[in-house]
């Protein structure tokens, strides 16, 4: 399979039957030689390393450089004392995506998902949804091949980098990803994980990559929070029945679009937006 | 294309590009001088010159050079760990023109003096891509095994060298040659399907106006 469009993977999926974790399966299994079983196998310990990060993170201090480490104060204290606005889950999930998005910047060990900037977002969306609904590990698991399906016909469409097509293309995919694995995981159609995909990315298009010294941490470890709930939002839309009326393979042209047309200055140099800011041209570290 | 490509690599942060990658390239600079980096020196431009230190740039390919992968830790100390184990390892800041943004240039001396020179992009999600080898300009995204084969600029060289594959029966996906001067020094370099066994290399070896023969082991 060349995935080379949503369209094309949904199609192939309903061709045959099945859903669009076993489509990928098969797929690789025949691409690369590997028995299913393998696959399954290499992604439950992909699964475990995400969720180490989510507990490293939430334990542990990362060696930041300028920010602070957040996800264990609002994971202690806020959470725990019922104050988060919108109830535990929702403080919990920002929690996590953080967790994981601080072990990332002390260099600690994490799972790129699509890249390491966005590192957060997917553990967070889906141990939420397992948490929240009690979903088998498999299913998970199953989950993570719906979305790396996302990842890849977005990744023939541009490079996945924060270098070449600003935050939507790391921080934006890892949401339409994890937007994808959030609706399998509840069992919705086709057309509901397309339209979850686009919504997110929709939400999120044009959002630039500006890192206070050149650093992953301000504003990423929360770009990560904020894309945790994003993706849960359009997860939520889209299994509502709510409609993206721009095509999902179209708006994946456009955030390509935007990104093409995007200043150097806000792919990654640390050259424009809140690294030029007054206080992020002085923070510095050693 | 791999799903572990986009849910993964399973790496040391902060940055898929700007670490992961960044190792990936030291580390096939390795595997491409063939003996113990003791002297190299390592350009970087673009978004690498920009971002490095807040990056780890600089220790991602360092520790590649030290043969670490992606997901070691030691990845945090790898430019102590190459001081002490005297090592001349040099950063240079310097935008190296018409190249994907986040470009590094290896220069490594051998210990007999001769250079060798690589250049390598990070182009997302830890993937790479090396585009120079010497003055050969290549295409190598390091997910397949590639073999570099020095040889002299005569006819039947190219029958020659992939009957070797042939009799192995190795597929090859990818060949490019390049030369110095005609009947001078050339170099083919073959990317393939399947696992080269040690024992080709030496066959290759032994073939008349072959000089030397590097493989060069997939990232995977």
């Amino acid at each position: 399979m060349k995935y080379a469009s949503i369209k094309e993977i949904i199609n192939e999926a309903k061709k045959n039957g099945v859903r669009i974790s076993e489509l990928v399966k098969i797929s690789q299994s025949k691409e690369h030689n590997v028995s299913v079983d393998e696959l399954c196998a290499k992604m439950k310990k992909t699964y475990e390393v995400m969720n180490e990060s989510i507990e490293t993170g939430l334990s542990k201090k990362s060696n930041l450089k300028i920010e602070q480490n957040d996800a264990s104060k609002i994971y202690k204290k806020y959470v725990d004392d019922g104050k988060s606005i919108f109830g535990s889950k929702v403080g919990e999930a920002v929690a996590m995506a953080m967790a994981v998005s601080e072990v990332n910047a002390g260099m600690g060990k994490i799972v790129a998902a699509p890249t390491a900037g966005s590192c957060g977002i997917i553990p967070a969306a889906i141990v939420t949804i397992k948490n929240i609904y009690g979903i088998s590990e498999e299913k998970v698991i199953d989950s993570l091949f719906t979305a790396s399906a996302i990842g890849m016909v977005i990744s023939n469409v541009m490079d996945i980098a924060g270098a070449s097509g600003g935050c939507q293309a790391e921080c934006g995919v890892a949401q339409s990803m994890a937007a994808a694995a959030i609706v399998d995981m509840l069992d919705g159609d086709y057309e509901q994980i397309a339209n979850a995909v686009a919504i997110s990315l929709k939400n999120i298009e044009g959002l630039v990559c500006d890192p206070v010294a050149g650093l992953v941490e301000c504003p990423c470890i929360k770009r990560n929070a904020s894309g945790v709930i994003n993706s849960i939002l359009a997860a939520d839309m889209a299994l509502a029945g709510v409609v993206s009326i721009i095509p999902v393979d179209e708006v994946i042209q456009s955030v390509k679009q935007v990104g093409d047309i995007m200043d150097d200055r806000l792919k990654e140099t640390a050259m424009g937006g809140l690294a030029m800011t007054e206080t992020g041209k002085i923070c510095t570290f050693n | 294309m791999d799903v572990f490509d986009i849910i993964g690599p399973i790496m040391v942060g902060p940055s898929s590009s700007h670490t992961a990658g960044a190792c990936r390239i030291g580390k096939y600079a390795r595997g491409i001088l063939s003996e113990e980096p003791m002297n190299a020196v390592i350009k970087l431009s673009g978004s690498f010159k920009q971002t490095y230190k807040g990056h780890g740039t600089d220790k991602a390919i360092i520790a590649g050079l030290l043969g670490f992968n992606e997901d070691d830790e030691r990845i945090r100390e790898s430019i102590e760990i190459a001081k002490k184990e005297g090592r001349n390892f040099t950063i240079l800041e310097e935008d190296i023109e018409n190249t994907h943004a986040n470009t590094a240039e290896i220069i490594m001396t051998k210990a007999n003096g001769e250079k060798v020179v690589i250049q390598g992009s990070s182009i997302g999600g830890g993937n790479i891509l090396i585009t120079k080898i010497n003055d050969a300009k290549v295409n190598i995204n390091g997910l397949f095994d590639v073999l570099v084969v020095g040889h002299v600029d005569i006819p039947g060289m190219v029958y020659k060298i992939t009957k070797v594959l042939y009799q192995w029966k190795i597929n090859i996906n990818g060949l490019s040659l390049h030369r110095e001067e005609k009947s001078g020094n050339a170099v083919a370099i073959i990317e393939v399907d399947d696992k080269i066994d040690d024992k080709l290399c030496d066959e290759m070896r032994e073939v008349e106006n072959v000089k030397y023969v590097t493989l060069l082991r997939s990232l995977k």
